[in-house]
């Protein structure tokens, strides 16, 4: 049996995931099932908690300076949510960090929210086996770039 | 009377027995048991291994959702000494595992009582004349989240939500709509509503005032129970000790002012939605209840006083025997613990009334035309464990409120159940099935345990500020997502039979409703009422309300008054925060 992929970049550091409720939706069920299949899986896992404002979790996320944020909503805000948490991304040059999204989303707001930058959305359903594939390549991709600019600046 | 809850009278309750009891008195006899006992052996040594070599089974291991283990078949040897009378008795007679009725379907069906509302009070009066229209015989008010945590809708966390999940009220104005020519003497509501559930109940109060309808007919239901908003539900306010005391007061106040409304439902819902199993959500549901008890004991009421209004809402999920069993279990326990632990003298005492609503959880966005069906075979197991009021979820759901087209399918899922398939003619239909009598012992035996386990913790209260419900659910919930990822559970559709289709989703027709439009209504509604009320009368409400609050009295009162004042919500809670403070859950997963 092979290996499981790694969760570590080229330096050896764990990648470092951000799950993030924001507003006032209280369902965390999702977010507590993924941030923990995350940890299982090897990766550094930070919950921000209810009711974070999406200025709050962009903050987070640059202090922490995460390789992905994962947002769970499902309270139909998410349109208005994810918009807002995009615009702090950019505002605080923060939006090379890859954003995926799970929760109870129409498939009509799907392309609304890939074209604010959203990677990935994932419906109800969706195993967690997909969910972590999918992370660690956002987050190979994000560190594998910031080795290359650090090669370059070198 | 025996003190309530010492590990003494616990273990009467676990034994099914007191002081009084005379020795179990077996329903089968002990000759033809032995006769059965041996043929059964045969059976399992000789013609089950020929058939299992012919046809294997499809598992290893069957289990219920609650991880049960299950054997192939059932028979009196599982009943062994399985006394009738202490065990079931008769519908409307203790412990009242066949029914709280003596009569039940045969005289008066389930209430059909939907969960409804969105956008604001003007589409949801809409929607509740539309389901009255079609039969519906309960009203239920969804309210939205802004609503739900009792803040305004121009207070900035409000910004993106308010009517999405719910109806969005700030004020007696928003009230007054949702039921403008709906007769508040004629129906009765439930309202979902937890931490502000004094400011809507005030408002519900002060519509029925101006239609003249009298106290003594108002009827329905605030859910009111603070200890699950920790464990499940998440729309908490206060930290838990007010959260309680100002859920009491509410309690308290309704008792003695409105006779026919039920204060509180203590609710398992959303503590199986967030990943509780059967077991677990009975036995929290149940402790969360007991807590309460004390709580209104300890405030000097007498237990017949307030037992009767007290009353249940329990999740209907897919695993059809043993919700039907859990069902079962939860009567008899709650009747077991109002009378040995509290001394309850009268039958409403000890009676679980509750309602139900179908699993939200269980619907999924893949090939969502399959959610009817599911919904159907979750509100069957709901009606053949005798609930007494039903909410339908519709398929549509796991993408957002219900349209008209779905609500309407949901309703007449219950018509069908009520009306077509003859399953309410006979009082407890199952009952007496070896298989549905083991099952609903051995959840009642697990259920206790845990209850022990809380007991032993000190009660809910403190099981909830250690964390350990909230703990024990998020482990079920990520067991179970486990579980289905290694093909031991199903979900047709998603992980057997899988769909990828996109398109048949597509096809779902979505409501539609302008939800920035009704915010900036809202958000000016609430602004038009607070500069037309009458300021002094207004000031002076929320002072007074204040000085209540610091005092320690019970406000539903001062609430009542600030409601008629047209104080908004988050004004109402706004003060009630300052007194009591604000709750934050420490971030853990």
């Amino acid at each position: 049996m092979s290996s499981p992929p790694s969760t570590r970049g080229p330096e050896g550091r764990r990648y470092k995931v951000l799950v993030a409720k924001m507003g006032l939706d209280g369902h965390d069920r999702g977010a507590k099932v993924v941030a923990r299949a995350l940890r299982d899986a090897g990766f550094e896992v930070i919950y921000t908690g209810l009711r974070q404002t999406p200025e709050q979790v962009a903050m987070a996320a640059v202090q922490e300076d995460v390789d992905v944020i994962g947002v769970s909503i499902l309270n139909g805000a998410h349109l208005h949510l994810m918009r807002r948490l995009m615009r702090k991304l950019e505002e605080l040059g923060a939006d090379d960090i890859p954003v995926v999204l799970g929760g109870t989303i129409p498939v009509i707001d799907i392309e609304p929210l890939k074209k604010m930058g959203v990677r990935e959305v994932f419906l109800p359903g969706t195993s967690l086996a997909e969910i972590i594939e999918k992370v660690r390549r956002l987050a190979e991709e994000k560190r594998s770039r910031e080795e290359g600019l650090a090669k370059v600046e070198g | 009377m025996k003190r309530p809850g010492d590990y003494d009278s616990l273990w009467v309750v676990i034994g099914g027995c007191d002081w009084r009891c005379k020795v179990a008195v077996a329903l089968f006899d002990e000759r033809e048991l032995e006769r059965i006992a041996k043929a059964y052996k045969e059976w399992e040594e000789k013609v089950v291994p020929e058939w299992l070599k012919r046809m294997p089974e499809r598992m290893e291991e069957f289990t219920t959702l609650s991880g049960i283990p299950l054997k192939r078949v059932y028979t009196p040897l599982d009943l062994k000494d399985w006394d009738y009378m202490e065990k079931l008795g008769f519908p409307g007679d203790y412990p009242f595992t066949r029914g709280i009725h003596a009569t039940m379907y045969r005289a008066k069906l389930w209430t059909m009582r939907m969960f409804s509302g969105y956008g604001g009070p003007e589409e949801t009066n809409r929607r509740l004349k539309f389901l009255i229209e079609h039969g519906e015989t309960g009203l239920s008010l969804a309210f939205d989240e802004p609503t739900l945590v009792g803040i305004d809708p121009d207070d900035p966390m409000a910004e993106g939500h308010v009517g999405i999940e719910g109806v969005n009220v700030a004020s007696l104005r928003d009230m007054e709509i949702i039921f403008e020519g709906i007769n508040l003497g004629e129906v009765t509501t439930n309202m979902t509503i937890n931490p502000p559930a004094p400011v809507l109940l005030s408002y519900y109060v002060a519509v029925a005032e101006k239609q003249g309808v009298p106290y003594h007919k108002i009827g329905g239901t605030t859910q009111n129970d603070p200890l699950k908003e920790f464990i499940a539900q998440k729309t908490y306010v206060f930290p838990p000790e007010a959260a309680v005391k100002i859920a009491m007061d509410l309690v308290e106040w309704s008792v003695k002012n409105l006779p026919k409304w039920n204060p509180i439902s203590i609710s398992g819902y959303h503590i199986r939605e967030a990943g509780a199993t059967a077991v677990q959500e009975l036995a929290f549901t149940l402790a969360d209840g007991i807590e309460y008890v004390r709580q209104l004991i300890a405030r000097g009421m007498d237990v017949d006083e307030f037992a009767p209004r007290l009353s249940f809402f329990f999740d209907a999920h897919i695993n059809f025997f043993e919700e039907i069993a859990k069902f079962r279990a939860a009567r008899r326990m709650w009747a077991k613990i109002m009378k040995d632990w509290f001394g309850a003298k009268k039958k409403r005492s000890m009676w679980l009334r509750f309602h139900t609503q179908t699993a939200g959880v269980s619907l999924v966005p893949q090939e969502p035309w399959n959610n009817i069906v599911r919904t159907a075979i979750e509100a069957l197991a709901a009606v053949l464990g005798g609930t007494q009021s039903l909410h339908t979820n519709s398929f549509d759901e796991p993408f957002r409120v219900p349209s008209e087209f779905a609500a309407k399918i949901a309703l007449r899922t219950q018509q069908i159940i009520a009306y077509e398939t003859g399953v309410a003619d006979v009082v407890d239909p199952l009952g007496g099935s070896y298989f549905i009598e083991w099952l609903t012992d051995e959840i009642e035996e697990r259920a206790w345990r845990i209850i022990e386990r809380i007991e032993s913790m000190g009660g809910m209260l403190e099981a909830v500020k250690k964390g350990y419900p909230q703990r024990e659910i998020a482990e079920s919930a990520y067991r179970f997502q486990k579980e289905l990822e290694e093909g031991k559970r199903f979900i047709v559709g998603v992980n057997i039979f899988r769909s990828d289709d996109i398109e048949e989703i597509r096809k779902v027709p979505l409501l539609e409703f302008d939800q920035e439009e009704i915010e900036e209504r809202q958000k000016r509604r609430v602004k038009e009422v607070r500069a037309s009320r009458n300021q002094e009368r207004w000031r002076r409400a929320l002072d007074n309300l204040r000085r209540a609050a610091e005092r320690g009295e019970n406000i539903m009162p001062y609430v009542l008054e600030a409601a008629k004042a047209y104080a908004t919500i988050g004004e109402i809670m706004g003060v009630l925060k300052e007194v009591y403070g604000v709750y934050v859950e420490p971030p853990e997963y």
